[in-house]
C-alpha cells in the first residue's frame, strides 16, 4: 500500500513522515514522530488524553485524521516548558498536586493551555467546562481546577 | 418539579491492611559510595505518594536529609517483596518496614563512623544534615559520606538494613467467630448534602464536610490529596460507576467511558476536611493510612442524605435517577424527612 507524504510544524519544528491512508493524529505523533506526550487512553474521542492543540484549537488526537494536519501547526505537550523552565501551569499543576498518576495530565494540559490561550483570566465554570472532556481518576478534578485557576491568577499579576 | 435539599451522615471504623498471611511487606537500605542511600522495595506508586513517604520515613530514621535517600521500586525483580498497594496499607505496612530497614542501616553507619572518630557508637549523633558527631561535640564530626567511603574502602562494611512488617496471623475463634483483622484503624465521619430532583430522579451533589482521624499525617500535603480524590471515587460509586447495571444480567453493561458514568469536573461540590492526627502506636512515627478507607464514608452518607431528601431508602449501588424514580414512584411521591 502507498504511504502517504505529510508535512506540519510539531512544536515549532517542520516534520515531514509518510503515512498509511487513514492513520490517526495519534499514531502519527507517538510511533512515526517519537513524541509520547499525547496519551493513548481510549481510543474512541471519550477519555481526552491525546490531546493536543492544532492551530491553537483544541483536538482529540485519536479521531484526527493524520492527513488532514497537512500545513497546519501541532502543539502537544511536549513543546509546553521552555527549555529547562516549566510552563507556568506545569508549575501550578506540580504546586496544586493535580497529578496523581499522571496519565490524564497530558490532556489536562494541553485543554488548559487552549483555554488560557484564548481566555487568559477565566472563571471557575470556564475552566470546568474547559476540562470536561477530559477523565481523571485520581484527583476528584478540584486540584485540577484550582491549578488552572492558579496559573491564570499568576499570569494576570506577573 | 422540585428539588428537594437533604441532608446524610456516615461514620466509618477501617483497618489498615488485611489479616491473610500476616500482610507482610519487605525493604532494603543500603548506602552507596556517595553518602547517599537507596531504599529498594517492589510496592507500587500509583501516584498516591507512596515513594514519598517512605523516603521521608527513611531519611528521618537514618537522621540524613531526604535528599540523600532514593527509593528504588516498583520491580518484584529487584525488590524484596510486597503485599501490593491496597487496603491502604502503603505507609503503615511498606513504611514500617522502610523503618525497620532503616533502623538496621542506622546501627552499621553509626559503628563504621564509630571506628573512624574512635568513639563508642553509643556516644554518637546525626544532625539531620548529612553529618555524624560526637554528642555535645558537634565539631567533632563526620560526614555520611566520608562514613560510606570508609566502610566500602577501608572497612569492608555494608552499610545497609533489611525490614519486614508482619503482623501475627489472627485466626477465626469457632465459637464466636471474632477475630482481630488489623492492629491499626482509622476513622472518618462525613456530612454529605445533596439535592434530588423529583421529577428526573437525578441526584446532584451540594456539599461535604468530612473529618479524618489517620494517625499521624507524614505528608499533609499527600494526605489532603488522597482525601479529596478519594471522596470523588466516594460519589462515582454513590451515584455513577457500575460494569453491571442490571446484576446480574449482563446486558447493558459499559462498553466504553461515555457509558461508563463517572461524575465530571461539573458533578463535583465543596468539601469541606478536617484532619485529625492521633498517633498510632505501631505505625511509623503514628501513621495509619489515608488511601481506600477515604472513598468509603461518602457512599452511606449520599444514601442517607437521599432519603433524608425525598423519603427513598435506596440499598443498591449505584443510585441512578431510574432507582431513585422507581422508588418516589411506588412510595407514592416524594417524602421530604426532618431536618436537623
Amino acid at each position: 500500500m502507498s504511504k502517504i507524504p505529510l508535512q506540519f510544524r510539531h512544536n515549532g519544528r517542520d516534520v515531514a513522515i509518510f503515512v498509511d491512508g487513514g492513520t490517526n493524529l495519534l499514531v502519527a505523533l507517538r510511533e512515526l514522530i517519537g513524541d509520547m506526550t499525547p496519551k493513548f487512553g481510549c481510543g474512541q474521542g471519550g477519555c481526552g488524553t491525546c490531546s493536543v492543540l492544532i492551530d491553537g484549537e483544541l483536538h482529540l488526537s485519536c479521531l484526527t485524521l493524520a492527513e488532514t494536519v497537512a500545513g497546519r501547526s501541532i502543539e502537544t505537550l511536549d513543546g509546553m516548558k521552555q527549555g529547562p523552565n516549566l510552563h507556568p501551569l506545569q508549575r501550578a499543576f506540580a504546586d496544586n498536586f493535580a497529578a496523581q498518576c499522571g496519565y490524564c495530565t497530558p490532556g489536562m494540559l494541553m485543554a488548559a493551555k487552549a483555554l488560557l490561550d484564548r481566555n487568559p483570566s477565566p472563571s471557575r465554570e470556564e475552566v470546568v467546562e474547559a476540562i470536561s472532556g477530559n477523565i481523571c481518576r485520581c484527583t476528584g478534578y478540584e486540584p485540577i481546577v484550582n491549578a488552572i485557576l492558579a496559573a491564570a491568577g499568576g499570569r494576570a499579576s506577573a | 418539579m422540585t428539588r428537594h435539599r437533604g441532608r446524610g451522615m456516615a461514620s466509618i471504623n477501617y483497618p489498615i491492611g488485611m489479616n491473610l498471611g500476616g500482610d507482610p511487606s519487605q525493604a532494603l537500605v543500603h548506602s552507596n559510595p556517595s553518602g547517599k542511600f537507596t531504599v529498594a522495595l517492589s510496592s507500587i506508586d500509583l501516584g498516591q505518594g507512596m515513594k514519598s513517604v517512605t523516603r521521608q520515613i527513611c531519611a528521618e530514621t537514618l537522621g540524613v536529609p531526604v535528599e540523600d535517600v532514593y527509593v528504588d521500586t516498583a520491580d518484584s525483580d529487584t525488590g524484596p517483596h510486597c503485599m501490593g498497594s491496597f487496603a491502604s496499607r502503603g505507609t503503615h505496612r511498606v513504611g514500617n518496614a522502610v523503618m525497620a530497614a532503616a533502623r538496621e542501616a542506622r546501627g552499621v553507619m553509626m559503628e563504621a563512623a564509630a571506628e573512624e572518630l574512635e568513639v563508642n557508637a553509643s556516644d554518637l549523633d546525626t544532625d539531620g544534615r548529612g553529618n555524624i558527631h560526637v554528642k555535645g561535640a558537634p565539631h567533632r564530626s563526620i560526614s555520611t559520606k566520608d562514613v560510606a567511603i570508609a566502610a566500602q574502602f577501608k572497612q569492608g562494611k555494608t552499610i545497609s538494613g533489611r525490614g519486614i512488617f508482619l503482623v501475627p496471623l489472627s485466626n477465626v475463634d469457632p465459637e464466636t467467630g471474632e477475630m482481630s483483622p488489623a492492629t491499626c484503624y482509622a476513622h472518618a465521619c462525613l456530612v454529605a448534602e445533596v439535592d434530588v430532583d423529583d421529577e428526573t430522579g437525578e441526584v446532584a451533589m451540594v456539599r461535604m464536610d468530612s473529618a479524618y482521624e489517620l494517625g499521624r499525617a507524614l505528608n499533609p500535603r499527600l494526605v489532603e490529596q488522597q482525601l479529596v480524590g478519594g471522596a470523588w471515587m466516594g460519589i462515582s460509586h454513590a451515584l455513577y460507576e457500575t460494569p453491571e447495571p442490571y446484576y446480574p444480567d449482563p446486558v447493558h453493561g459499559p462498553r466504553d467511558f461515555v457509558e461508563y458514568l463517572m461524575p465530571g469536573p461539573g458533578d463535583i461540590c465543596p468539601h469541606d476536611i478536617a484532619v485529625l492526627e492521633r498517633p498510632a502506636p505501631d505505625g511509623p512515627f503514628g501513621a495509619k493510612g489515608p488511601g481506600e478507607m477515604c472513598a468509603n464514608p461518602v457512599l452511606p452518607a449520599v444514601a442517607n442524605a437521599i432519603f433524608n431528601a425525598v423519603g427513598v431508602r435506596i440499598d443498591d449501588l449505584p443510585i441512578t435517577p431510574e432507582k431513585v424514580l422507581r422508588a418516589i414512584k411506588a412510595q407514592g411521591g416524594a417524602r421530604p424527612q426532618s431536618r436537623r
